[in-house]
Protein backbone atom coordinates (compact mmCIF):
# COMPACT_ATOMS: atom_id res chain seq x y z
CA UNK A 1 0.00 0.00 0.00
CA UNK A 2 1.24 3.46 -0.92
CA UNK A 3 0.47 6.54 1.16
CA UNK A 4 0.52 10.07 -0.22
CA UNK A 5 2.50 12.26 2.22
CA UNK A 6 3.24 15.52 0.46
CA UNK A 7 2.06 17.47 -2.57
CA UNK A 8 3.15 20.74 -4.15
CA UNK A 9 0.44 22.08 -6.47
CA UNK A 10 0.37 24.95 -8.93
CA UNK A 11 -3.12 26.48 -8.67
CA UNK A 12 -4.88 29.35 -10.42
CA UNK A 13 -7.54 30.89 -8.18
CA UNK A 14 -9.79 33.98 -8.07
CA UNK A 15 -8.86 36.72 -5.55
CA UNK A 16 -11.81 35.61 -3.43
CA UNK A 17 -11.40 33.55 -1.27
CA UNK A 18 -8.05 34.99 -0.17
CA UNK A 19 -5.06 32.69 0.42
CA UNK A 20 -5.77 32.39 4.14
CA UNK A 21 -9.38 31.24 3.65
CA UNK A 22 -8.40 29.10 0.66
CA UNK A 23 -5.78 27.17 2.67
CA UNK A 24 -8.05 26.91 5.74
CA UNK A 25 -10.80 25.36 3.60
CA UNK A 26 -8.28 22.99 2.01
CA UNK A 27 -6.99 21.96 5.43
CA UNK A 28 -10.56 21.36 6.62
CA UNK A 29 -11.05 18.78 3.85
CA UNK A 30 -9.28 16.15 5.99
CA UNK A 31 -7.78 15.70 9.46
CA UNK A 32 -4.09 16.18 10.24
CA UNK A 33 -3.18 18.20 7.16
CA UNK A 34 -0.63 21.00 6.98
CA UNK A 35 -1.19 23.48 4.17
CA UNK A 36 1.13 26.30 3.17
CA UNK A 37 0.71 28.69 0.30
CA UNK A 38 2.92 31.09 -1.66
CA UNK A 39 1.51 33.62 -4.10
CA UNK A 40 3.51 33.46 -7.34
CA UNK A 41 1.72 35.96 -9.58
CA UNK A 42 -1.25 38.32 -9.26
CA UNK A 43 -3.49 39.25 -12.19
CA UNK A 44 -6.54 41.56 -12.45
CA UNK A 45 -9.02 38.86 -11.41
CA UNK A 46 -6.88 35.84 -10.58
CA UNK A 47 -3.70 34.80 -8.80
CA UNK A 48 -1.33 31.86 -9.22
CA UNK A 49 -0.39 30.15 -5.97
CA UNK A 50 1.93 27.32 -5.04
CA UNK A 51 0.29 25.20 -2.38
CA UNK A 52 2.23 22.68 -0.32
CA UNK A 53 0.14 20.05 1.48
CA UNK A 54 1.57 17.61 3.99
CA UNK A 55 -0.14 14.93 6.04
CA UNK A 56 -0.03 11.36 7.27
CA UNK A 57 -2.36 10.16 4.52
CA UNK A 58 -3.51 12.62 1.88
CA UNK A 59 -6.50 11.93 -0.36
CA UNK A 60 -5.91 13.61 -3.69
CA UNK A 61 -9.57 13.36 -4.79
CA UNK A 62 -10.77 15.27 -1.70
CA UNK A 63 -8.09 17.93 -2.19
CA UNK A 64 -8.95 18.37 -5.86
CA UNK A 65 -12.70 18.58 -5.07
CA UNK A 66 -12.03 21.25 -2.43
CA UNK A 67 -9.90 23.25 -4.92
CA UNK A 68 -12.68 23.13 -7.54
CA UNK A 69 -15.42 23.95 -5.00
CA UNK A 70 -13.55 27.18 -4.21
CA UNK A 71 -13.54 28.19 -7.87
CA UNK A 72 -9.85 27.45 -8.40
CA UNK A 73 -8.24 25.14 -10.96
CA UNK A 74 -5.28 22.83 -10.59
CA UNK A 75 -2.64 23.59 -13.23
CA UNK A 76 0.04 21.09 -12.34
CA UNK A 77 1.32 18.73 -9.66
CA UNK A 78 4.88 19.99 -9.16
CA UNK A 79 6.11 17.74 -6.35
CA UNK A 80 4.91 14.46 -4.87
CA UNK A 81 6.11 12.46 -1.89
CA UNK A 82 4.71 8.98 -1.29
CA UNK A 83 5.73 6.13 1.05
CA UNK A 84 5.02 2.46 0.70
CA UNK A 85 4.06 0.50 3.81
CA UNK A 86 5.76 -2.76 4.70
CA UNK A 87 3.48 -5.68 3.85
CA UNK A 88 2.96 -7.58 7.15
CA UNK A 89 2.05 -10.84 5.34
CA UNK A 90 5.29 -11.17 3.32
CA UNK B 1 -22.96 23.48 4.88
CA UNK B 2 -24.88 25.36 7.56
CA UNK B 3 -27.27 28.13 6.45
CA UNK B 4 -25.27 30.91 8.16
CA UNK B 5 -22.00 29.70 6.61
CA UNK B 6 -23.69 29.46 3.22
CA UNK B 7 -25.06 33.02 3.49
CA UNK B 8 -21.61 34.25 4.61
CA UNK B 9 -20.00 32.52 1.61
CA UNK B 10 -22.57 33.98 -0.81
CA UNK B 11 -22.01 37.39 0.77
CA UNK B 12 -18.23 37.12 0.47
CA UNK B 13 -18.12 36.12 -3.18
CA UNK B 14 -20.95 38.31 -4.50
CA UNK B 15 -20.63 41.21 -1.98
CA UNK B 16 -24.37 40.68 -1.47
CA UNK B 17 -24.26 41.57 2.24
CA UNK B 18 -22.98 45.12 1.62
CA UNK B 19 -25.34 45.56 -1.36
CA UNK B 20 -28.29 44.26 0.71
CA UNK B 21 -27.38 46.63 3.58
CA UNK B 22 -27.38 49.57 1.17
CA UNK B 23 -30.70 48.46 -0.34
CA UNK B 24 -32.20 48.00 3.13
CA UNK B 25 -31.60 51.68 3.93
CA UNK B 26 -32.55 53.01 0.48
CA UNK B 27 -35.79 51.07 0.08
CA UNK B 28 -36.58 51.15 3.82
CA UNK B 29 -36.35 54.95 3.64
CA UNK B 30 -38.64 54.88 0.57
CA UNK B 31 -41.20 52.81 2.47
CA UNK B 32 -41.09 54.93 5.61
CA UNK B 33 -41.34 58.23 3.74
CA UNK B 34 -44.17 56.96 1.52
CA UNK B 35 -46.21 55.85 4.56
CA UNK B 36 -45.45 59.13 6.34
CA UNK B 37 -46.52 61.07 3.24
CA UNK B 38 -49.84 59.23 2.87
CA UNK B 39 -50.65 59.50 6.58
CA UNK B 40 -49.67 63.19 6.78
CA UNK B 41 -51.83 63.84 3.71
CA UNK B 42 -54.84 62.15 5.32
CA UNK B 43 -54.20 63.89 8.65
CA UNK B 44 -53.94 67.30 6.95
CA UNK B 45 -57.24 66.76 5.10
CA UNK B 46 -59.02 65.74 8.32
CA UNK B 47 -57.05 66.48 11.53
CA UNK B 48 -59.57 64.81 13.87
CA UNK B 49 -59.57 61.13 14.86
CA UNK B 50 -60.67 59.07 11.82
CA UNK B 51 -63.96 57.16 12.03
CA UNK B 52 -64.15 53.45 11.09
CA UNK B 53 -64.90 54.13 7.40
CA UNK B 54 -62.06 56.65 7.06
CA UNK B 55 -59.69 54.29 8.88
CA UNK B 56 -60.53 51.49 6.41
CA UNK B 57 -59.73 53.79 3.47
CA UNK B 58 -56.44 54.96 5.03
CA UNK B 59 -55.34 51.39 5.92
CA UNK B 60 -56.26 50.11 2.43
CA UNK B 61 -54.33 52.92 0.71
CA UNK B 62 -51.27 52.46 2.96
CA UNK B 63 -51.28 48.65 2.74
CA UNK B 64 -51.64 48.84 -1.04
CA UNK B 65 -48.66 51.18 -1.25
CA UNK B 66 -46.61 49.01 1.18
CA UNK B 67 -47.29 45.80 -0.79
CA UNK B 68 -46.52 47.54 -4.09
CA UNK B 69 -43.23 48.88 -2.66
CA UNK B 70 -42.33 45.38 -1.41
CA UNK B 71 -43.14 43.74 -4.76
CA UNK B 72 -41.29 46.46 -6.66
CA UNK B 73 -38.23 46.14 -4.40
CA UNK B 74 -38.19 42.34 -4.70
CA UNK B 75 -38.56 42.15 -8.47
CA UNK B 76 -36.37 45.13 -9.45
CA UNK B 77 -33.49 44.08 -7.18
CA UNK B 78 -33.63 40.46 -8.40
CA UNK B 79 -33.66 41.43 -12.09
CA UNK B 80 -30.81 43.94 -11.79
CA UNK B 81 -28.67 41.93 -9.36
CA UNK B 82 -28.99 38.60 -11.24
CA UNK B 83 -27.87 40.33 -14.48
CA UNK B 84 -24.98 41.97 -12.63
CA UNK B 85 -23.85 38.78 -10.86
CA UNK B 86 -24.14 36.73 -14.05
CA UNK B 87 -21.96 39.21 -15.90
CA UNK B 88 -19.35 39.19 -13.10
CA UNK B 89 -19.31 35.36 -13.07
CA UNK B 90 -18.80 35.29 -16.85
CA UNK B 91 -15.88 37.73 -16.52
CA UNK B 92 -14.31 35.56 -13.81
CA UNK B 93 -14.87 32.39 -15.89
CA UNK B 94 -13.13 34.10 -18.83
CA UNK B 95 -10.16 34.97 -16.58
CA UNK B 96 -10.03 31.45 -15.12
CA UNK B 97 -10.67 29.79 -18.51
CA UNK B 98 -12.96 27.42 -16.63
CA UNK B 99 -16.62 26.79 -15.85
CA UNK B 100 -17.34 27.98 -12.27
CA UNK B 101 -21.00 26.90 -12.16
CA UNK B 102 -20.36 24.16 -9.57
CA UNK B 103 -18.07 26.31 -7.41
CA UNK B 104 -18.86 28.64 -4.52
CA UNK B 105 -18.74 31.54 -7.02
CA UNK B 106 -21.51 29.89 -9.07
CA UNK B 107 -23.53 29.37 -5.88
CA UNK B 108 -23.05 33.04 -4.96
CA UNK B 109 -24.10 34.19 -8.45
CA UNK B 110 -27.28 32.08 -8.20
CA UNK B 111 -28.34 32.90 -4.62
CA UNK B 112 -26.81 36.37 -4.09
CA UNK B 113 -29.54 38.14 -6.11
CA UNK B 114 -32.25 36.36 -4.05
CA UNK B 115 -30.63 37.54 -0.81
CA UNK B 116 -30.48 41.14 -2.05
CA UNK B 117 -34.01 40.98 -3.51
CA UNK B 118 -35.43 39.62 -0.25
CA UNK B 119 -33.90 42.44 1.79
CA UNK B 120 -34.91 45.04 -0.80
CA UNK B 121 -38.50 43.79 -0.83
CA UNK B 122 -38.94 43.14 2.88
CA UNK B 123 -37.36 46.40 4.11
CA UNK B 124 -40.10 48.78 2.85
CA UNK B 125 -42.86 46.26 3.63
CA UNK B 126 -41.83 45.62 7.24
CA UNK B 127 -41.02 49.27 7.99
CA UNK B 128 -44.40 50.29 6.49
CA UNK B 129 -46.21 47.69 8.62
CA UNK B 130 -44.38 49.02 11.71
CA UNK B 131 -45.58 52.57 10.95
CA UNK B 132 -49.11 51.30 10.25
CA UNK B 133 -49.36 49.43 13.58
CA UNK B 134 -51.56 52.10 15.28
CA UNK B 135 -53.95 51.98 12.29
CA UNK B 136 -53.98 48.18 12.06
CA UNK B 137 -54.41 47.68 15.83
CA UNK B 138 -56.19 50.84 17.08
CA UNK B 139 -57.42 49.07 20.27
CA UNK B 140 -53.84 48.24 21.32
CA UNK B 141 -52.90 51.93 21.04
CA UNK B 142 -56.07 53.25 22.69
CA UNK B 143 -54.22 53.52 26.04
CA UNK B 144 -52.14 56.37 24.59
CA UNK B 145 -55.39 58.39 24.23
CA UNK B 146 -53.99 59.96 21.05
CA UNK B 147 -55.22 60.16 17.49
CA UNK B 148 -54.00 56.97 15.73
CA UNK B 149 -52.83 59.08 12.77
CA UNK B 150 -50.65 61.19 15.09
CA UNK B 151 -49.23 58.02 16.68
CA UNK B 152 -48.47 56.61 13.20
CA UNK B 153 -46.75 59.88 12.20
CA UNK B 154 -44.58 59.71 15.34
CA UNK B 155 -43.71 56.06 14.54
CA UNK B 156 -42.87 57.07 10.96
CA UNK B 157 -40.56 59.86 12.12
CA UNK B 158 -39.01 57.44 14.64
CA UNK B 159 -38.40 54.80 11.95
CA UNK B 160 -36.75 57.38 9.68
CA UNK B 161 -34.59 58.63 12.58
CA UNK B 162 -33.49 55.02 13.31
CA UNK B 163 -32.61 54.45 9.63
CA UNK B 164 -30.42 57.56 9.86
CA UNK B 165 -28.79 56.22 13.03
CA UNK B 166 -28.12 52.90 11.22
CA UNK B 167 -26.55 54.80 8.30
CA UNK B 168 -24.40 56.79 10.73
CA UNK B 169 -23.13 53.61 12.39
CA UNK B 170 -22.22 52.09 8.99
CA UNK B 171 -20.38 55.18 7.78
CA UNK B 172 -18.72 55.83 11.14
CA UNK B 173 -20.33 59.28 11.48
CA UNK B 174 -21.89 60.53 14.73
CA UNK B 175 -25.17 58.59 15.02
CA UNK B 176 -27.22 61.47 16.42
CA UNK B 177 -26.22 63.85 13.62
CA UNK B 178 -26.99 61.20 11.00
CA UNK B 179 -30.36 60.41 12.60
CA UNK B 180 -31.30 64.09 12.88
CA UNK B 181 -30.35 64.65 9.23
CA UNK B 182 -32.83 62.02 7.99
CA UNK B 183 -35.41 63.34 10.48
CA UNK B 184 -35.08 66.86 9.00
CA UNK B 185 -35.65 65.39 5.50
CA UNK B 186 -38.82 63.65 6.75
CA UNK B 187 -40.13 66.80 8.50
CA UNK B 188 -39.36 68.95 5.42
CA UNK B 189 -41.19 66.43 3.20
CA UNK B 190 -44.17 66.50 5.57
CA UNK B 191 -44.12 70.32 5.41
CA UNK B 192 -44.17 70.27 1.60
CA UNK B 193 -47.08 67.77 1.66
CA UNK B 194 -49.04 70.03 4.03
CA UNK B 195 -48.37 73.05 1.79
CA UNK B 196 -49.30 71.23 -1.43
CA UNK B 197 -52.40 69.30 -0.35
CA UNK B 198 -55.85 70.87 0.01
CA UNK B 199 -57.31 71.12 3.50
Amino acid sequence: MVLLKRLVLDILKPHSPNSLDFCATLAAAAVDMQVSCRVIAVDAKTESVEVCIEGAELHFDQIEASIRAQGASLHSIDEVEVVSLVDQNS
Amino acid sequence: MKLCARIALIGEHSQSISIARRYFVVNGFDGALTMLGIIVGFYHSNPGPPNAAALTIIVSACLGAAIALGASGLSSAYISESAEQKSELQELEAAMVDDLDGSSHGLAARWGPWLVALVNGLAPLLISLFILLPLLLPEAFSLLRANVLETAIVLGLGAIFLLGVFLGRISGHFWLFSGLRTLVIAIATSGVIILCTPN
